[in-house]
């Protein structure tokens, strides 16, 4: 396996992994933008409407004939948030030349079709389809109003809402439901115009073929897009809380089980810094697997909750426990995951412990490398955020190094900021 | 070990059969960074009556095999699934209606799990407190499952295209039958089906196959052991029973379920006929065909519209389900399409693109060790070898379907299962 990142343009760039590992090849286009509120909504909105259909291949029924033609090649929008960047594009996966049975060349017909459907959309008087922008606009509207239906994801955006509420981050990035049913097709033809002269470009491409092959169908395809561009990527890192007392906040739904989340910073480390492996050891150890003190301890030996487990940001510093508990135990339940955390910063846990969270780390990590679609992101990710995308495997042998020094050291720049409450009406 | 190559698709593949009668498979792929480990046996939901090594007949409850997967997972040493997990192993299992699998996958001491793997499926350990215990939880599950329209109206549909063949039973059985469930019947299930003559081992990744062989023969016993003979009831008639079914539920459209009862493949047809059977899903059903966007536009299905090939030893069916408030109307579509296409024929483009898009999302399949594992081993069930597909593939022309939707799609094959809004059975549609 070998990674290449070249600069195509200003603001263009190509990340690959050459790879015989596959039966397929995952290429994916990335447009990169500040999150913001006025945009959001808009450039969510765009690749939905963007996938019904192209000035070759009008509507639903023909571009799925298309894909059949690859091979039943699948292709698909994609939304992503990296720190205070929204990212929206397409992703494609389709099968190696080498299995096609009449020995057609799929990749280029394959980048051909995504770019023409980025880039020479189905028009009407010279904007969108007024159709496509409603009915999409009304779907999109539809998936953000239906976030409240999972009430645990709910609970942690909720709380990084609220954390993060002084900061671009806590902007949805799927916009908001009422701008996406007012989406009118004039105003999303103006952004898309906007989003493809003014965004941060990255092209992936994983698979067998060779990196002069990828980037030949890459200026074929994408031409409009291989120019100079001024576009920043932002994220921006706050290292510790930015007010003295914990913030509480909570929200009452019809619920019958409880949610707490509770939200801290991670004293400044994130993706690209030297402690981020301890870092993934402490929160595996904390509550990333079933092994953890959260889940040994809060969950089984106490049954404190339903369930409690940590989870990471790693390009934003943050990292969020999540847990169902039931309204009569939130204060109990808020003590005992805070003194696990507590216990960790003591140096209270076993080496087995230890060598049990670096094993869940490394076994993680290493099997991301079997999955074209993780090794995608990571790659686009760590190019995103400034880090070396040919260096992505060195992080599980950087985690094979950590000590229980690291992991209490990291323990202890961990700041509560925010503690959320989802609770009953009943209660 | 025999090794077989398959030049269409880049794969080796390892195989033995040890003198215990354990087939092991073993797809190398040293590029890979996990390993996966399958380890299944020919026995699931359907296997209720056998001739055991006295020779008499065993009636045994419905859901017994999936009651014996949960209980394998109980060891002397404790359980597997906490052993496994602090090796940094995932393991799990399922049962279906002809197969009951157990896997797991791991980066790093392969070799100790693999060993855990093969130990605690080999090895019965049930007491009464615990199959006790057991019987709360799995009826708890069968509890669950009754409120699924998505279960009911799959079952409900079984029950009507099946007279005897034992697919018809639910896998998990029923809260009643399950009470009659106890160690000694655990414990004969096991002994006539855990075999290793009637079981296969899967592995896929980097991995050596003469370790993976060492340690079978290790663990696993010498002997062939005595396999129970199945009796899979009598002689199935063609027709359903009942064309149309329908029950009520809390549901807000109607969910539905219409089944094609087909004709089971003939010895070593089998791979090819479920090639064939999922190309004329596609053809009949699938949304890159006309008939989809045309069901889709007269508002008679939604999104989550799709169909199926079906197979297992004695049964063959084609399904197609999702929400409708016009159910009968989209079988009645069905029908006439699958007429249609007998008679007018298929656009050789289409034909062609469908073919295409199926062999393309197979070969991308063979991405997943779970998924290739899990097909290698289903098809050694049946004597097939799965890496033959692309040689089946381009074997397979429009004939083929034509001859299946000919024979098959005849009303007396066809049923309509149908669950229905509380307080309005009975009706002919629903708005």
């Amino acid at each position: 396996m070998e990674r290449f990142h070249k600069t195509l343009a200003e603001g263009v760039e190509l990340v690959m992994t050459q790879t015989k590992q596959f039966k397929t090849g995952v290429f994916s286009v990335t447009l990169t933008t500040p999150l913001q509120e006025d945009t959001a909504t808009a450039y969510a909105l765009i690749p939905d409407v963007l996938y019904r259909g192209s000035r070759m291949h009008p509507n639903i029924e023909s571009l799925s004939a298309a894909t059949d033609e690859l091979y039943g090649a699948s292709l698909g929008p994609a939304v992503r948030q990296r720190g205070e960047s929204q990212s929206v594009g397409f992703q494609c996966s389709f099968i190696d030349d080498h299995y096609a049975l009449d020995g057609m060349a799929v990749l280029e017909p394959a980048l051909a079709l995504v770019g023409e459907i980025l880039l020479d959309p189905y028009t009407v008087d010279g904007v969108f389809d007024a159709e496509f922008v409603s009915s999409e606009g009304s779907n999109l509207a539809d998936r953000i109003a239906a976030r409240i239906n999972d009430k645990r994801g709910w609970s942690i955006f909720r709380l990084v809402q609220e954390m993060c509420s002084q900061e671009r981050y806590a902007v949805d990035k799927l916009g908001d439901a009422q701008r996406a049913r007012a989406m009118t097709a004039e105003e999303l033809w103006q952004h898309y115009q906007t989003l493809l002269a003014h965004s941060h470009v990255t092209f992936y491409y994983g698979g067998s073929a060779e990196l002069d092959r990828v980037e030949q169908a890459i200026t074929r395809s994408f031409a409009p897009l291989l120019q100079d561009r001024q576009a920043p990527v932002e994220c921006q890192v706050v290292a510790k809380p930015e007010h003295e007392q914990v913030r509480e906040v909570t929200d009452v739904l019809d619920v019958t089980q409880g949610k707490l989340a509770l939200g801290f910073r991670t004293g400044g480390i994130a993706v690209n810094h030297p402690q981020l492996p301890a870092l993934l050891v402490c929160n595996a150890l904390y509550g990333g697997t079933a092994h953890s003190k959260l889940f040994t301890n809060v969950r089984e030996k106490m049954s404190l909750c339903y369930f409690a487990s940590s989870l990471l940001d790693k390009i934003k510093g943050l990292m969020v426990v999540s847990s169902g508990v039931e309204f009569s135990k939130f204060s109990v339940a808020r003590e005992a995951i805070l003194s696990q955390l507590e216990a960790i910063r003591q140096g209270e846990f076993t080496e087995e412990e230890m060598q049990a969270a670096i094993r869940s780390v490394i076994n993680a990590l290493v099997s991301r490398k079997d999955s074209q679609g993780l090794m995608e992101d990571d790659c686009v990710t760590t190019s995103l955020t400034g880090g070396d995308p040919t260096q992505v495997d060195d992080l599980a042998q950087q985690v094979e190094q950590v000590r229980k020094e690291d992991v209490v050291a990291v323990a202890q720049v961990l700041g509560l900021d925010t503690i959320y409450y989802l609770t009953g009406e009943e209660a | 070990m025999e090794l077989r190559e398959y030049t269409l698709l880049g794969e080796k593949v390892y195989r033995q059969r040890l003198d215990n009668g354990l087939e092991i498979l073993v797809d190398v792929r040293p590029e890979y960074g996990k390993q996966f480990a399958f380890f299944a046996t020919r026995y699931g939901g359907m296997n209720l009556r056998f001739r055991s090594e006295d020779g008499h007949w065993v009636d045994t409850p419905a859901g017994v095999a999936h009651f014996l997967e949960h209980k394998m997972f109980d060891s002397e040493e404790g359980n597997v699934l906490q052993i496994m997990a602090a090796n940094g192993a995932v393991d799990n299992a399922f049962t279906a209606a002809a197969i009951t699998g157990y896997y797991f996958e791991c980066t790093r001491g392969f070799e100790e799990n693999l060993h855990t793997l093969l130990s605690f499926v080999s090895t019965p350990y049930f007491t009464k407190e615990s199959v006790d215990k057991e019987q709360g939880i799995i009826a708890q599950e069968i509890r669950m499952c009754l409120d699924d329209p998505d279960i009911e109206v799959y079952y409900q549909l079984m029950e009507t295209m099946y007279q005897n063949h034992p697919v018809r039973v639910r896998v998990a059985g029923s809260e009643a039958s399950i009470a009659q469930i106890t160690p000694e019947v655990l414990y004969r299930c096991h002994e006539a089906f855990y075999c290793p003559e009637n079981m296969v081992l899967c592995v896929a990744g980097a991995v050596d196959p003469e370790r993976v062989t060492a340690l079978a023969q290790q663990v696993l016993p010498d002997t062939r052991g005595h396999l129970g003979q199945v009796d899979l009831g009598e002689q199935e008639p063609a027709a359903v029973s009942c064309a149309y079914v329908e029950r009520e539920m809390p549901v807000s459209v109607p969910v539905f379920e219409l089944g094609i009862k087909g004709i089971p493949a003939p010895a070593g047809q089998e791979l090819r006929q479920q090639l064939v059977g999922e190309l004329v899903c596609d053809v009949l059903f699938g949304s890159s065909a006309p008939l989809y966007t045309k069901l889709y536009e007269d508002g008679l299905i939604n999104g989550n519209f799709g169909g199926d090939y079906e197979a297992v030893p004695g049964c063959a069916y084609l399904m197609a389900g999702g929400e409708s408030r016009d159910p009968r109307a989209v079988r009645d579509a069905v029908v006439a399409e699958a007429q249609r296409l007998c008679r007018d024929g298929i656009d050789p483009n289409l034909w062609n693109r469908l073919k295409k898009a199926a062999y393309g999302s197979m070969v991308r399949r063979l991405n997943s060790l779970e998924d290739t594992c899990i097909e290698l081993a289903q098809n050694y069930f049946r004597n097939e070898d799965y890496f033959h597909f692309p040689q089946c593939f381009q074997s397979i022309e429009w004939e083929d379907a034509k001859t299946l939707l000919e024979q098959w799609c005849v009303p007396e094959r066809v049923a309509l299962s149908v669950v229905c809004p509380v307080g309005t059975a009975g009706q002919e549609r629903w708005e």
